[in-house]
């Protein structure tokens, strides 16, 4: 079966001509990027803004009559839902996954483009049904965010009718959409990388990326069909997840249902899903690192195995969620067991990145900021992340602040600086232009500071005992007044970084015109993406010819080279040593 | 792999990693093909989702499970025969396998006629499928099979039968759909411009997929 590959090819995948062709139904993997990123952001402001509304009602209770008990749950479970799915998800893999795999990959695009430019509007889609839950009768779901049954389904629960019909088909939607994308995703990188471009030469970002998105395509059903079965319990009345019980004084006719079903496969699902937001952010801070820090990553192939065997092990943890609910006392041994083993490839790489700081030539760029802020803030994570994976450890402390304090620290603030020093860090290659230095530097540190501010006081307020998910706390026996003045403290910190966020957003949208004219490797970085012809690239990515990779991502500082960073399409030159002794 | 002039020196395993790591594509195949084996991948997954959950549904409920072989007897030549439908359906599908690796066959060969021919048939073997399937259904309603209950017992068994079963059935529509868009195309000699059937074999991939699907539902639906 002779089969000429991309790399051998030289005719371009697709032509547009038309305004709408190149920019509205686009299918160039740089514009849909642009597309997914500009919709994951605005949905994530809408969650930013409802998690200022939360904050207001815990941090001063009885003064804000504009949040009532109901919508209290309604804006937790929106908030959740959103910044986990629709932002952070959509943003690494439908936003960076898209602009970074084919230019790191020195493809001309994606495989399928119009697969791909489908994927992006089917999103758009899923974010509309999304939205649309907040006008209809009961308003959207308020079941939380794991929208456990059977509560999520009966009377009494707001949005019980429409509310949460909606959310699960807008779930639906998305992954039918991410389906697409992620297809997508996996082949250009595993078929259409240029000549010279091995495996072991890509960068940790496209690494990072790809093993997310095969996480995706293998946990996402488990959601899907959780959602479908949902969906007839709500909407035809079967009992997949809903046992024989008493709501509200009535009897609803649902019998034999196993609501440990829904949780199990939720968190089949679930927790796959921390590793689809935190793989990406681990390899592009990696990426981060090295190229600000001026040094090769430390332990490129430990890393790579290390995101293998984060991606594998994440498959068998998921019940550590589900330690209170009621299953198998003997599952708890097996998922603490496995939960504390993903912790050794997590640590490996955290020691490689301090590691490749080490002697480093660091440039405390803003991006270098950002990603020296995700290693302090996701230890701290990660370390709670072993209290709360231990059963006994876990009993006392789950529904706390404490699990609030943990899982916004690892899984929320950790990809967002990710997500602000990516953006940052690839700004100038996208738009062509550098934004203020300046008010940068004054987003990082209220960012950075601020997050603090508001997580690590939770994890005091959980181990005192202060329950999750409470509209109001009220005057308890067991908790002291500190509770309610750190609680105003908090709502004070996230009002701040919640406003640092518009200075980021000034930051980008003004630079589009005032910023000044960025050069074309404005980092003196290694990667494909820093090589294109043009900046911003343009549609084909390589002019001409693909380009043709000569060694690893990370040549910086090489002894002897005339410059502290050789990119990837650079000959190898005999006179010094550089990271390309092997191959494969 | 252009640069490794020297690999016919490595170790077998090392070999077949450089082979998998080496550079442009790690897999000697168009990218359709690939992508199909991928999403199949994450198609498994989704089927074995709704299995398991009606495997945890049936231990879960508290009445008792309707016996298959009786729910699915057909009343003919005067006596029940149990499965008989099921048994004929499946035959059908299998069948379907059998001539679309026959059309993958001449689709090789560049025999367009014949690929065609048995595109089409692979495609009313699927559609049979479906129509049984549909006939199936009706006998259930009319016997008074819903979603939400039965005459029988456990509500969980209608509601199963009707979600697996009718996601299944979707599959094999869009298969039929699939394989009749496919036979259109060889038929205009899109793919002998295109110097490539190969198309026709991404096609029979999602064909067998369903196929094997069915013989797991078969198994854990009807025979348990």
């Amino acid at each position: 079966m002779a089969y000429v590959a991309i790399a051998d090819r030289d005719a371009p995948i697709h032509d547009p001509h038309t305004f709408i062709e190149k920019y509205i139904w686009s299918q160039d993997h740089k514009v849909i990027a642009i597309q997914y990123s500009i919709v994951a952001i605005f949905v994530g402001l809408v969650a930013l803004v409802l998690s200022g509304l939360m904050r207001l009602q815990l941090g001063f209770p009885d003064s804000f009559h504009f949040v009532d008990p109901n919508q209290y749950y309604q804006f937790i479970t929106m908030h959740g839902m959103i910044m986990v799915i629709y932002l952070l998800t959509a943003l690494f893999l439908g936003g960076f996954g898209n602009f970074l795999i084919p230019l790191m990959c020195g493809s001309r695009d994606m495989v399928f483009p119009y697969m791909n430019m489908l994927s992006f509007w089917v999103y758009l889609l899923a974010v509309i049904v999304l939205l649309a839950s907040f006008f209809v009768q009961g308003g959207p779901t308020g079941a939380g965010w794991t929208l456990y049954p059977p509560q999520a389904v009966l009377p009494g629960t707001p949005g019980a009718g429409l509310g949460i019909i909606l959310m699960l088909v807008s779930l639906g939607i998305f992954i039918v959409a991410f389906t697409m994308g992620g297809l997508n995703y996996v082949t250009t990188v595993l078929q259409a990388r240029c000549r010279g471009m091995t495996l072991m030469r890509m960068p940790l970002s496209v690494w990072g990326i790809f093993v997310a998105t095969i996480l995706g395509l293998l946990a996402f059903p488990a959601l899907f069909v959780s959602a479908i079965m949902m969906t007839l319990d709500g909407t035809l009345g079967t009992s997949f997840f809903m046992p024989a019980l008493s709501s509200m004084g009535q009897a609803p006719e649902h019998d034999g249902g196993s609501p440990l079903l829904f949780q199990h496969l939720f968190w089949f699902f679930g927790h796959p899903e921390v590793y689809i937001v935190a793989l990406p952010a681990f390899g592009i801070v990696s990426d981060l690192l090295a190229t600000h820090a001026r040094k090769n990553i430390f332990g490129y192939r430990m890393m790579v195995w290390a995101i293998l065997a984060i991606g594998g092990l994440s498959f068998v943890v998921w019940a550590h969620h589900m330690y209170v609910s009621g299953m198998n006392p003997y599952f708890g041994f097996f998922f603490a067991t496995t939960t504390l083993i993903i912790a050794v490839p997590t640590a490996i790489k955290v020691y490689n990145w301090v590691l490749t700081l080490w002697k480093g030539d660091i440039h405390l760029t803003v991006p270098m900021l950002f990603a020296i802020g995700f290693i302090f803030t996701f230890v701290h994570g990660g370390l709670t992340g072993l209290f709360l994976g231990n059963v006994t450890v876990d009993l006392p402390l789950s529904d706390t602040y404490f699990v609030v304090g943990h899982f916004h620290m690892v899984m929320g603030v950790s990809p967002v600086l990710v997500v602000f020093g990516a953006i940052y860090h690839w700004y100038p290659k996208l738009t062509g232009r550098m934004w203020d230095d300046r008010l940068g530097r004054i987003h990082f540190w209220l960012t950075f500071l601020g997050t603090y501010a508001i997580y690590l006081p939770m994890h005091y307020l959980g181990i005192l005992g202060v329950p999750r998910r409470y509209y109001a706390l009220g005057e308890t026996e067991f908790l002291p007044q500190s509770v309610h003045t750190v609680n105003a403290a908090i709502t004070i910190a996230a009002l701040v970084v919640a406003a640092s966020v518009v200075i980021f957003l000034y930051n980008m949208i003004v630079s589009l015109w005032r910023g000044e004219k960025s050069p074309p490797n404005p980092w003196k970085a290694t990667t494909l993406e820093w090589q294109t012809p043009d900046t911003p690239a343009k549609h084909g990515n390589w002019g001409p010819r693909l380009p043709e990779v000569h060694r690893w991502a990370y040549d910086y500082s090489v002894p002897g080279a005339p410059d502290d960073f050789i990119p990837q399409n650079v000959p190898v030159d005999s006179r010094y040593a550089t990271g390309t002794g092997h191959h494969g | 792999m252009a640069h490794d002039a020297h690999a016919a020196a490595l170790p077998p395993l090392k070999q077949v990693a450089a082979d998998f790591g080496g550079d442009k594509q790690s897999f000697q195949v168009p990218w359709g093909k690939a992508m199909m084996w991928i999403f199949l991948l994450s198609d498994t997954f989704i089927f074995t989702c709704f299995l398991t959950g009606y495997m945890h549904v049936r231990i879960s409920t508290m009445e008792s499970w309707p016996n298959p072989s009786q729910v699915f007897a057909l009343h003919m030549f005067g006596q029940d025969i149990p499965l008989i439908l099921i048994a004929i359906m499946t035959f059908v599908l299998i069948t379907s396998s059998g001539t679309m690796a026959l059309a993958v066959n001449y689709g090789y060969r560049k025999d367009r006629r014949n690929t065609v021919l048995l595109l089409c048939a692979t495609a009313a073997l699927g559609a049979t499928f479906v129509g049984m399937q549909a006939f199936e259904w009706t006998k259930l309603i009319m016997e008074g099979v819903r979603p939400w209950e039965n005459p029988w017992g456990a509500p969980q068994f209608g509601s199963s039968f009707f979600m697996i079963t009718g996601f299944h059935g979707c599959h094999v529509t869009a298969g039929v759909i699939y394989l009749l868009v496919t036979a259109k195309r060889v038929g205009s000699g899109f793919y002998d411009r295109k110097g490539s059937y190969e198309t026709v074999e991404v096609a029979g991939l999602y064909w067998h997929f369903v196929d094997l699907v069915w013989v797991f539902i078969f198994a854990f639906f009807y025979l348990w």
